[in-house]
């Protein structure tokens, strides 16, 4: 069982991170959220809907930025972009002008005719974070989403959805890693471990609890420091070969 | 209708721009028909078969449409993890649009496939004997193009991985067109090879398109339209099922 009993509410125009090890649960968390998997028991709640019961209405409510890339890399950003607002049901004459916008706004427009297999891990993330913006969503799930990529460009993608959550009162719920990142940005913390939730908070308060003076040691404490083992799917099998094929 | 449209035209975009994987994939079926159209002739002539060329062109075109439409289906296990698929599934779209999208998509590109290889036939030797039987060969390779995609399709959304593709292609893809009378006339066979041959698919698109392109049917083109009508219903029924009980 990947995720056993777990409970927590996140308030509208927060910013939280979603920790834990790996195999911990998050991804399966945020899959049952996008309904992208169906809970055997419990009752979720998001934007005010069941995704089990109404997944269209939920998923006009949400963004996602998944762990792996869900880009066509084989059309361009321009193509990628307008494909989801069709998907959306953005109305035809609205298409072009949120295309063009978010394009902008990720400072990706003057590359919208190029080819997404010609782009940098930071431009695909970036269009991807502007493609799951483009049908105006309540709520951004970022699953991982500065993996792999330069300080430089996480520092960008981070000051942009901050400056998102403030700007538009956007509620964002992202996973990652790197906890100094989740220290800055996240307004409450989440951890997860095991598929159950052991530690809850700010980053302050958690580290008040467990006596320590960053998140890391902080989540460390919670986690204990012992290497999971994760045993490796045939996803992750193709993730490691996409990745020597990317060369990175 | 607005869905299925913009996946269709996805694919049909991807294809356009892959010009070394088009090149690439008319390779085969042109070496089949000039290795064995001329190989064989002379002996096929000598047993009073008539003209081998005339025969097998229909052969090959059914099969260039044969592992194109699988492969698209095929083609989805990668989309899966690391493409545009889990764009599709997050979307608040029924997913039968997205799968009969790109069932249509993947259709339409073996279509035009097995219209290049006939093409590329006639500019080789193949002369069809009935100009007016092109629109009713036309309708056998669309068929034939959705069938194929549909099977592809269906056994994507069941398999995990890249692993059973071999598998496919060597138990599944070969033995149907090896044994599909795409090579070799069905009259006179030995009982299991014609029992064969009536229970796989393709021997009736064969036989159609023979039957509009040369005149020699040997089920009959109203039993090959009917049969094919009928797995196509089938099977897309079958691949819309599986496809909507794909779980990520």
């Amino acid at each position: 069982m990947a995720v056993d009993e777990v409970s927590f509410k996140v308030e509208e125009g927060e910013i939280v991170a979603f920790l834990g090890p790996n195999g911990a649960g998050k991804t399966t968390t945020i899959k049952m959220f996008t309904t992208l998997s169906v809970p055997t028991k419990g009752q979720l709640v998001i934007n005010g809907v069941d995704p089990v019961k109404d997944p269209a209405a939920a998923r006009r409510s949400f963004g996602i930025v998944f762990q792996d890339q869900s880009l066509d890399e084989d059309l361009t950003a321009y193509e990628n972009m307008y494909i989801h607002t069709v998907l959306y049901g953005v109305p035809k004459k609205e298409r072009k002008v949120r295309v063009e916008k978010m394009l902008r706004f990720v400072e990706l427009w003057d590359r919208k005719d190029d080819l997404v297999k010609k782009f940098s891990g930071g431009m695909r993330r970036r269009l991807e974070i502007a493609r799951s913006l483009t049908h105006h969503p309540k709520i951004l799930f970022l699953d991982e989403p500065t993996l792999g990529l330069d300080p430089q460009t996480r520092n960008h993608i981070w000051e942009f959805v901050k400056d998102l959550n403030v700007k538009e009162k956007m509620t964002v719920f992202f996973s990652t890693h790197y906890l100094d990142e989740a220290a800055r940005v996240a307004d409450r913390i989440i951890i997860i471990d095991h598929g159950k939730i052991i530690g809850h908070g700010t980053p302050q308060s958690l580290m008040n609890e467990t006596g320590t003076d960053t998140l890391e040691a902080a989540f460390l404490k919670l986690t204990g420091s012992v290497i999971r083992d994760e045993e490796a799917g045939t996803v992750d099998n193709m993730r490691m070969h996409v990745r020597l094929r990317r060369g990175k | 209708m607005n869905v299925i449209y913009i996946l269709w035209l996805r694919q049909i975009k991807r294809f356009i721009r892959s010009k070394a994987r088009l090149v690439g994939s008319l390779g085969q079926p042109l070496l089949y028909f000039l290795a064995f159209g001329f190989g064989f002739g002379p002996v096929y002539a000598k047993a009073g078969g008539g003209n081998y060329l005339e025969f097998l062109a229909p052969g090959v075109i059914a099969m260039s449409i044969l592992f194109t439409a699988v492969f698209s289906g095929i083609e989805m296990i990668w989309d899966r993890q690391f493409g545009f698929l889990k764009e599709t599934f997050v979307a608040p779209v029924p997913r039968i649009q997205v799968v009969l999208g790109r069932i249509l998509g993947g259709a339409t590109v073996s279509f035009v496939q097995g219209l290049i290889v006939l093409i590329l036939t006639v500019l080789t030797g193949f002369r069809f004997s009935n100009l007016y039987g092109l629109p009713l060969a036309f309708l056998f390779m669309f068929l034939i193009a959705v069938l194929f995609t549909a099977i592809g399709t269906a056994l994507a959304s069941i398999m995990e991985d890249m692993h059973g593709f071999q598998l496919v292609i060597n138990f599944l893809i070969m033995p149907i067109f090896f044994l599909s009378g795409a090579m070799f006339p069905l009259a006179g066979l030995p009982k299991a090879l014609a029992v064969a041959a009536a229970i796989d698919p393709l021997s009736y698109g064969v036989d159609g398109l023979r039957g509009a392109l040369s005149n020699t049917a040997h089920f009959g083109m109203a039993t090959d339209l009917m049969v094919l009508l009928a797995g196509v219903a089938v099977c897309l029924t079958l691949a819309v099922w599986l496809f909507k009980r794909i779980r990520m």
